[in-house]
């Protein structure tokens, strides 16, 4: 038996236990829990790169299964990894000790707290992402919901307790009717273990009520118009580390789901609501990139990018062909960097001028080359520049989704130019023009520190622009798997339909 | 019923009721005849009578058995109920010192009134006919209504004694008049004996009877629409009445509700399951909205306690093996949580003075991180956010009530759990995001235990649940 994965959950837990023992007053035990924080992500970062290392891409199987007896025989403690779930691992553990690094000075009030609750936060994360049982799939991905709220109503910004509430409500009322939905699940099919279901064929009129009960669930976590109105708050007001695991790996959860859960298991029904997702995905990119063009918050305008980003994402899976279901994947993943990067780089700025208002920046330039370097990069990257992470979902997403309905693939290449609009302009504002303003005369160049986050993420952004294959290779055979037996449902209910007829 | 009526009842069951009331009469002697110096000993031997009550229970035989004529049961239900009535009447009695000693209020009859109705409530839960089912009610009841007014020259205290005595008087009189209802329909008042006569059959008058019979039972355990009570005798009441009126009595009245549908009235489940669904829909939504306005936390956790009772309905609703091993390990980790709650209201002090408005737990998080994070879990746990406890609790009573294909009862609820979410987050916000106030005094060591407790079983439930899921599970099957 393989306890791999186990560890990476279990890892970050004794992280976050030895500094609950640690001393949080003085300037020594601050330190130490610092390091001790980043000591305890980059050795699950490590031990995750292990899991990787013994993980075969070429089977379509879960893999370094671990499972233990729980709450009955019919619902156990079941881990696993399959090509889908790898990439998000490895994200995850990937950003965590960025984030870590990146609260080192910004972070000053309740030090203690707050690294736990991000310690906490990433064990939660990997948890949803290995789980292989329903009920301990929910379980973390609803757990989530209480370290994010203390991280955002604890350390946020001004409005942090308007959006903590929000972040949190609105979650929980999407969560609870999926909640709903894996007890009828579990009622249909005797077990909640998620490769059985995954086999299991759930009744056509069934699967209808099921998806929509999950579907609630996911389109508020991805976030989807118009169900998306918590993300901008809850990103404006959460601190910077707090930021980039938001948009980098909680939105991703929802993405997740669909492709782990409502894709596979409710075939029928995936492809009954297509052209609904479709609809609201094309919405979302388009209403959303207008509406980032008018923002006058940083980090709002990266959060409106976000969703539009996440429309891509419903819309390539929802294509149900390879390219859609690889670009959504891709998309996911390089979002996570992008995104995550981005929100780093407004942290880097907000640290020295504790504003996030686009009109209070100018001509950072001549004060800050490398980092206007930077910030470039990562705006090509969101704006989708081939060479760049960011192109390959969007140009997947669009060719499976034209594949699928060329409408639909219109509307959203608007996105992409409307994209090209709001990120470049905000460039413009921020980093281009006279550098005019008193408070920006003295403004400091990116640090070392901020340089070690910053340029691992740049390196990263462009490689897997030039190298896609790396990533996609992950999860080229479970989407082949997923694809085969989608197609099989959409033929059997042909078929029923024309016998019907 | 074979033996006459004159042949001595086998004793040996009811041992544990036997040792609380004989327990009881001779601590009452002692207090009167030593008078108020006795008072400590009297404390303490009290927690040691109900322990070793537990601890005869415990070691009581698997079986079930029926004694007093048919009176009185003793089966794994039962079991499982008094050990966890028994243990949170002592916890409770354990909690209530230091507030008692502060207010000069600690008299011997207290502990004792705890025991008497502690019996009641043991009977209660053993009742097999609807006359001991009287009887237990309102030997713990008249017990309960004197402690509610035991600061009796305080103003709140006796209006919430006198309040609970009146109202409680009213809902004993419906029971009765449904009881002899049903007496009058069926002919017997044994359970299993009304079920043999109903024989799946339900004349008007039976359900007429089973009417009154709900209504007397829904204020004992305060669901919707016969909570009114609730609220004023949760504030009104001592701190340490409170807590013990938010744990053992709600368990018992549950145990006894359940125990009379179940066992008395399972063939005609469509009658009452009606009732049970439209009380626990109610309970649920006044409980997550009569909550969110509250100033007072006693005030706030009795609204918080309906909503439970409601949450603990739906799996009775669902009428089930299932659905009754739901309720159970609904109502014992409700108890957990409830003590832990409870164990932090009586932390809410600044030197001798006792503070009960919310706003006072401002920034606690800083000025005491332990106790504020136990409070913290405890509130995510009666939210019912997972990993913690109450998300189990939850799980159990929803999934039975699905199995039974209640789903509008199951979407509804979970809609309500998310109103209440609200206000339990917002405790948390004012202990955590707010500016702290002028610290609390150090939490006395038994609170402290309590509330260490609590939390470390809210926290690491999920890591191993299958104790309470066993142990409820066979409870649940032997109902039937």
């Amino acid at each position: 038996m393989n306890h791999l994965l186990l560890g990476l959950i279990v890892l970050p837990l004794i992280g976050a236990a030895l500094i609950l023992l640690t001393d949080g007053e003085s300037e020594s035990g601050l330190r130490n829990i610092r390091w001790t924080a980043l000591f305890a992500t980059v050795a699950t970062f490590v031990l995750s790169i292990i899991a990787w290392k013994a993980f075969d891409p070429t089977s379509a199987a879960f893999q370094l299964v671990d499972e233990a007896a729980w709450l009955s025989d019919k619902i156990r403690f079941k881990l696993g990894v399959d090509g889908f779930s790898m990439p998000f691992i490895l994200l995850s553990t990937f950003l965590m000790p960025f984030c870590i690094v990146a609260s080192w000075v910004s972070v000053e009030k309740r030090v203690k707290e707050y690294m736990m609750a991000f310690l906490v936060l990433e064990a939660l994360m990997i948890g949803v992402f290995s789980a292989l049982d329903l009920v301990l799939f929910y379980l973390f991905f609803e757990a989530g919901l209480i370290p994010m709220f203390l991280i955002i109503g604890i350390w946020g910004g001004k409005r942090r307790i308007y959006a903590s509430f929000k972040f949190f409500l609105y979650t929980l009322l999407g969560s609870l009717l999926m909640l709903i939905a894996v007890m009828v699940m579990y009622h249909q099919a005797g077990t909640t273990d998620i490769p059985t279901l995954l086999a299991y064929k759930f009744p056509a009129s069934m699967q209808t009520w099921l998806w929509v009960a999950f579907f609630a669930s996911f389109a508020v976590k991805m976030p989807m118009w118009p169900v998306h109105t918590w993300l901008p708050d809850a990103h404006v007001e959460a601190p910077t580390a707090g930021s980039v695991i938001l948009a980098a790996i909680l939105l991703k959860m929802g993405g997740y789901g669909f492709i782990r859960i409502s894709i596979p298991m409710f075939p029928d029904a995936s492809l009954y609501f297509a052209p609904l997702v479709f609809t609201m995905s094309a919405i979302a990119i388009i209403y959303t990139s207008l509406v980032a063009l008018m923002q006058e918050d940083i980090k709002k305008l990266i959060a409106y990018s976000s969703v539009a980003h996440m429309g891509f994402v419903t819309m390539g899976l929802f294509s149900l062909n390879m390219q859609g279901i690889q670009g959504a994947m891709f998309q996911m993943v390089s979002h996570g960097l992008v995104s995550g990067a981005l929100f780093l780089c407004v942290g880097v700025i907000y640290d020295r001028m504790h504003t996030r208002e686009i009109a209070a920046y100018g001509g950072l330039v001549h004060r800050m080359p490398r980092y206007a370097v930077i910030f470039m990069i990562f705006t090509m990257a969101n704006v989708g520049l081939p060479g760049t992470a960011g192109f390959v979902g969007e140009f997947l997403t669009l060719l499976g989704a034209f594949r699928a309905s060329p409408w639909v693939a219109f509307f959203a290449t608007t996105g992409v130019i409307l994209s090209a609009g709001y990120a470049l302009w905000l460039y413009a504002r921020v980093v281009f023009g006279k550098l005019e303003k008193p408070s920006l005369m003295s403004i400091q160049d990116v640090t070392g520190r901020e340089l070690a986050i910053l340029v691992p993420l740049v390196v990263l952004t462009i490689w897997y622009g030039v190298q896609p294959g790396a990533i996609l290779d992950l999860f080229a055979v479970p989407t082949e798997a997923l694809l085969k037996s989608t197609q099989a449902a959409a033929q059997a209910a042909q078929s029923v339909a024309s016998a019907v007829r | 019923m074979t033996a006459p009526l004159a042949a001595v009842p086998a004793l040996l069951p009811a041992l544990p009721e036997l040792v609380l009331a004989a327990g009881s009469l001779i601590l009452v002697l002692i207090g009167a005849l030593a008078g108020s110096g006795s008072t400590r000993f009297v404390q303490a031997m009290t927690v040691v009578v109900l322990l070793v009550a537990c601890g005869l229970v415990l070691g009581q035989s698997e079986t079930r058995e029926i004694t007093f004529h048919g009176a009185f049961i003793v089966d794994g239900f039962a079991r499982f109920m008094k050990v966890i009535v028994l243990l949170a009447s002592a916890l409770s009695l354990v909690m209530a010192q230091g507030f008692l000693n502060r207010h000069k209020a600690n008299a011997f009859e207290f502990p004792v009134l705890v025991l008497l109705s502690t019996l009641g409530m043991m009977v209660m839960i053993s009742a097999h006919d609807l006359i001991a089912l009287y009887l237990g009610l309102e030997l713990s009841s008249l017990a309960l209504y004197v402690i509610a007014a035991f600061r009796r020259d305080d103003l709140k205290s006796t209006e919430a004694g006198l309040k609970y005595f009146v109202l409680g008087a009213l809902s004993s009189g419906m029971l009765l008049y449904g009881a002899s209802l049903v007496y009058g329909f069926t002919g017997s008042v044994e359970f299993t004996a009304i079920a043999k006569a109903l024989n799946g059959h339900a004349s008007s008058g039976v359900i007429f009877g089973l009417a009154f019979l709900m209504a007397g039972l829904a204020f004992k355990i305060s669901a919707v629409p016969f909570h009114m009570w609730t609220p004023d005798v949760y504030e009104g009441s001592p701190t340490p009445v409170t807590t013990f009126f938010a744990s053992a009595p709600k368990l018992a009245a549950m145990a006894m509700t359940v125990r009379v549908v179940m066992t008395a009235f399972p063939d005609i489940a469509a009658q009452w399951q009606q009732i049970i669904v439209f009380i626990a829909l109610g309970s649920m939504g006044l409980g997550a909205f009569a909550a969110i306005g509250q100033t007072n936390i006693k005030r706030l956790l009795a609204y918080s306690s309906i909503g439970h009772i409601g949450f603990a309905l739906v799996g009775l609703a669902a009428g089930t093996i299932n659905g009754v091993q739901g309720v159970a390990i609904y109502m014992a980790l409700y108890v957990v949580m409830t003590l832990g709650a409870f164990a932090c209201v009586l932390g809410m002090r600044r030197g001798d003075h006792y503070v009960e408005t919310i706003d006072e737990l401002a920034g606690l998080g800083r000025t005491n991180p332990g106790m504020a994070f136990g409070m913290a879990m405890i509130m995510f746990s009666l939210a019912g956010i997972p990993p913690l406890a109450g998300f189990f609790a939850k799980w159990y009573v929803f999934v039975a009530a699905v199995e039974a294909k209640l789903y509008a009862l199951a979407v509804i609820g979970v809609l309500t759990s998310v109103v209440g979410a609200f206000y339990y987050l917002r405790i948390v916000k004012i202990m955590y995001f707010d500016e702290p106030k002028e610290a609390f005094a150090p939490l006395d060591g038994t609170l402290k235990t309590v509330l260490l407790a609590s939390t470390l079983i809210v926290f690491l439930f999920w890591l191993w649940p299958a104790p309470l899921v066993n142990a409820a599970l066979v409870a649940a099957q032997s109902l039937h």
